[in-house]
């Protein structure tokens, strides 16, 4: 298969970029921020953008989704990160999507899938305890109650946790700590008895959240995935959102990078533009080698989710781990390349350097996957 | 069965009667590689033997078109011919620069006669050509080249002196920049001309590198006499009299391309995790012994797959005919700076791995220090070709561009 974006996903690419610039600049972002909006997003946004067939991305169509595939999600979240835009679509339209459409039994799909697909219902994917991404340290307890479970435990970074209608969990029902298997997924009301919602404030202006549980009582049938052996559908999810992240990184990256070299071409100093600088061009181009070098990797990854589902995890883990390292470096050279109008509030490069700072960490960063595919590699 | 899975099927069976056993042992090592030429003495018979049956097919160029020796085959069935030999571990049957550059320098702006002239002997192994480039003072800034050429009438009078001739001293005949014009702008006054080394007055000098190996020479032109015409109606200049600049860049493109490309698919082979767990261990998680060495080691292996994937990404868009805005002329600037830099920071990496092992220089355990050797050749990755900083440059000014200062 080419390494390239097909007619129809090259089209999507085309439609997100003018609907975004539309609708969802960076001023949008902006605005949420300084209005302090409750939700964090636009619901209104959220419906055109579901209405577009956005939200249900990787739905198949008879759930009445678009069928885009990764791919189509990917080009989305790249575009999405080119203007900083917020939404669920990550947290829902991604990761939730991924859980439900490749693990949960048919009638868990039939009832969410379409839900997803309208718009009609946010979800959010806890996974994380401590500071760092650690999805086997996973020690939220899942104790086995009657027929069902009790959640106890807490989960920290929850993207959209505070606004979504669902929960996806990730609990023990057996092992400890540091182990792979005994792990489970688990759908849960965010409105049950015993969840406790805070939501945390991040750098970035975007969603996120603490989640506490205190016996929460979850059933059987809430279970997506197999009991205990739940790890393989978490690693599925997290590679789907490792990848959507990537992606998203790609796009701002990309973005900041337009602005900078704009800045470099307009820009004079010494009477003359500083981009004829070449202590400037040279980081300038080898910029341009290492976003071209992500872009590579993400665009791999987001085509194995596709091809070969089970054996995507080690690509997706170079595109974070990539697309972590480039965008970093991107949002760091532009603002420096920018001066101190880089520093000011005003100007939006350091909204992309907050954002980039919050994706690179969301999911493991480039240690963290460095680490993963050394030992994949048997090192 | 598609027309395309027909040729592979016939592709596989005539390798599989014609391809010596000796040839099927994978080797692609600098010192198994047969240059052909008049002075070539092959290793072995099989060797020889593989190039004949190989020519024959025109399959040592198998994109060029049959007229002049090659196999005329699509770009879909050069891909099968080259997976089936690598299956079959078959070695390749020829390499030179007349087919890596003069070639298509010649398919793309040579003239039919000189295409009919000059392109069969290198498809069959007969002449082996160098590039006659860089100059002393002339290396980065290369369009500053002096090496006179002047009009005689009937023949072209070539004096000056060109440096990093690869193989000089083992070619036969030589494709040469040199300034037709001296009073015109430094880009407008180049040719590009084609030379018989065995012309009175051409003399070499070989130069021993760091490695201790000597790949490149000097070549001297002291009243050199070439013909207008090497036969009837085949020119000795190639393209536009005072226009050999671009093919020089055209060229240029083409041999960062390979450089680049080179870099990463060495890859291929022994990735630098394999070869660390091998010389430094692991500890008891499995866990490469050197913590820090396995962090480095790692972020390369990411950077290398990375670039892999890069250079397969550039050419599905050139296929597709998509990337347009750049051309892929400046993008092969990105492939060779990062593939070269790359191919550094492996044997780097190598090095560090097999600590003071890898300092041996002589001796049958290190192969006369192999590994040594090779480091030291890879510093020449980021110079040959261009720069670097040269290809930041063009980075700067043709995809980003950015102003000249």
């Amino acid at each position: 298969m080419a390494l390239i974006l097909t007619e129809e996903q090259e089209m999507l690419k085309e439609s997100a970029r003018g609907f975004l610039d539309e609708k969802a600049p960076v001023a949008a972002l902006r605005k949420l921020r300084d209005e302090r909006s409750e939700d964090g997003f636009s619901r209104e946004l959220w419906k055109d953008m579901a209405d577009m067939g956005w939200a249900g991305i990787l739905v198949d169509e008879e759930h009445g989704g678009s069928g885009f595939g990764f791919v189509g999600a990917g080009v989305l979240a790249e575009e999405m990160g080119r203007t900083l835009s917020a939404s669920p679509f990550l947290s829902t339209s991604v990761l939730a999507a991924t859980a439900l459409k490749k693990f949960a039994s048919d009638a868990m799909k039939g009832e969410y899938l379409p839900k997803i697909s309208t718009g009609d219902i946010l979800m959010a994917v806890a996974v994380d305890e401590g500071r760092k991404h650690a999805p086997a340290q996973t020690a939220m307890a899942a104790e086995k109650s009657g027929n069902g479970f009790k959640l106890s435990g807490s989960k920290s970074f929850v993207a959209d946790g505070h606004v979504a209608d669902k929960l996806i969990v990730a609990a023990r029902t057996a092992g400890a700590p540091g182990e792979e298997a005994g792990l489970t997924l688990f759908l849960v009301d965010r409105k049950a008895k015993g969840v406790e919602v805070e939501r945390t404030i991040m750098v970035d202006s975007r969603n996120a959240a603490r989640l506490d549980f205190d016996g929460v009582d979850v059933t059987g049938d809430d279970v997506i995935g197999e009991v205990d052996n739940g790890f393989a559908a978490l690693e599925g999810v997290l590679s789907a959102g490792r990848a959507g992240l990537a992606a998203e990184m790609s796009g701002s990256a990309q973005a900041a990078f337009e602005m900078t070299t704009g800045y470099l071409k307009e820009r004079k100093q010494f009477g003359q533009v500083i981009g004829a600088f070449q202590a400037l061009q040279h980081r300038a181009a080898h910029l341009y080698c290492e976003i071209e070098l992500m872009k590579s990797a993400t665009l791999k990854a987001l085509q194995e989710l596709d091809n070969a589902f089970g054996m995507a995890g080690v690509t997706c883990s170079l595109a974070k781990a990539k697309a972590g390292e480039v965008a970093k470096l991107a949002a760091l050279e532009a603002v420096q390349m920018h001066g101190g109008i880089g520093m000011t509030d005003e100007y939006d490069i350091g909204l992309y350097l907050k954002r980039i700072r919050v994706a690179q960490e969301m999911f493991g960063d480039t240690a963290y996957h460095a680490d993963r595919l050394a030992r994949m590699r048997g090192y | 069965m598609s027309d395309l899975e027909a040729f592979r099927k016939e592709t596989r069976a005539w390798l599989e009667t014609n391809c010596p056993p000796e040839m099927r042992d994978g080797a692609g090592g600098e010192e198994n590689i047969c240059w052909g030429g008049r002075n070539w003495t092959f290793q072995s018979d099989a060797q020889k033997a593989w190039l004949d049956l190989m020519a024959q097919k025109g399959w040592t160029v198998p994109a060029w078109p049959k007229e002049y020796g090659g196999g005329g085959l699509s770009k879909d069935e050069v891909k099968i011919l080259k997976v089936e030999m690598r299956k079959l571990k078959c070695r390749s049957p020829l390499e030179s620069f007349g087919i890596w550059m003069l070639g298509p320098a010649l398919l793309k702006y040579g003239t039919h006669e000189q295409k009919a002239h000059f392109l069969p002997p290198i498809a069959r192994g007969e002449i082996r050509w160098c590039q006659g480039y860089s100059e002393p003072n002339a290396g980065s800034d290369l369009a500053s080249l002096q090496c006179k050429c002047e009009d005689k009438g009937d023949h072209w009078l070539v004096n000056g002196q060109k440096i990093w001739t690869s193989y000089a001293d083992a070619s036969d005949w030589i494709f040469v920049l040199v300034r037709t014009d001296s009073k015109a702008k430094k880009h407008d006054g180049i040719s590009f001309i084609l030379v018989d080394m065995s012309s009175p007055g051409v003399s070499t000098k070989p130069i021993k590198l760091i490695s201790g190996k000597s790949p490149f020479c000097e070549t001297f032109f002291d009243d050199v006499k070439v013909p207008k015409e090497h036969s009837s109606g085949v020119s000795a200049v190639v393209g536009t009299l005072n226009r050999g600049w671009d093919v020089a860049k055209y060229l240029l493109t083409h041999e960062r391309e390979m450089i680049g490309g080179g870099g990463g698919g060495l890859l291929g082979g022994r990735g630098i995790g394999e070869m660390a767990v091998q010389q430094i261990g692991v500890d008891e998680n499995g866990r490469l012994a050197d913590p820090i060495l396995r962090g480095k080691v790692a972020q390369a292996e990411i950077d290398g797959w990375a670039f892999l994937l890069t250079m397969e990404r550039m050419k599905d868009e050139a296929k597709a005919g998509a990337g347009q805005n750049a051309g892929m002329g400046a993008k092969s600037s990105m492939l060779k700076y990062y593939g070269t830099e790359f191919n550094k920071r492996r044997f780097e990496l190598f090095m560090d791995c097999g600590g003071s092992e890898s300092l041996e220089w002589e001796g049958e355990r290190t192969e006369d220090g192999k590994l040594a050797r090779g480091w030291l050749r890879t510093k020449a990755n980021s110079i040959e070709g261009g720069t670097s900083e040269v290809q930041l440059n063009i980075i700067s000014k043709r995809i980003l561009g950015l102003p000249d200062a």
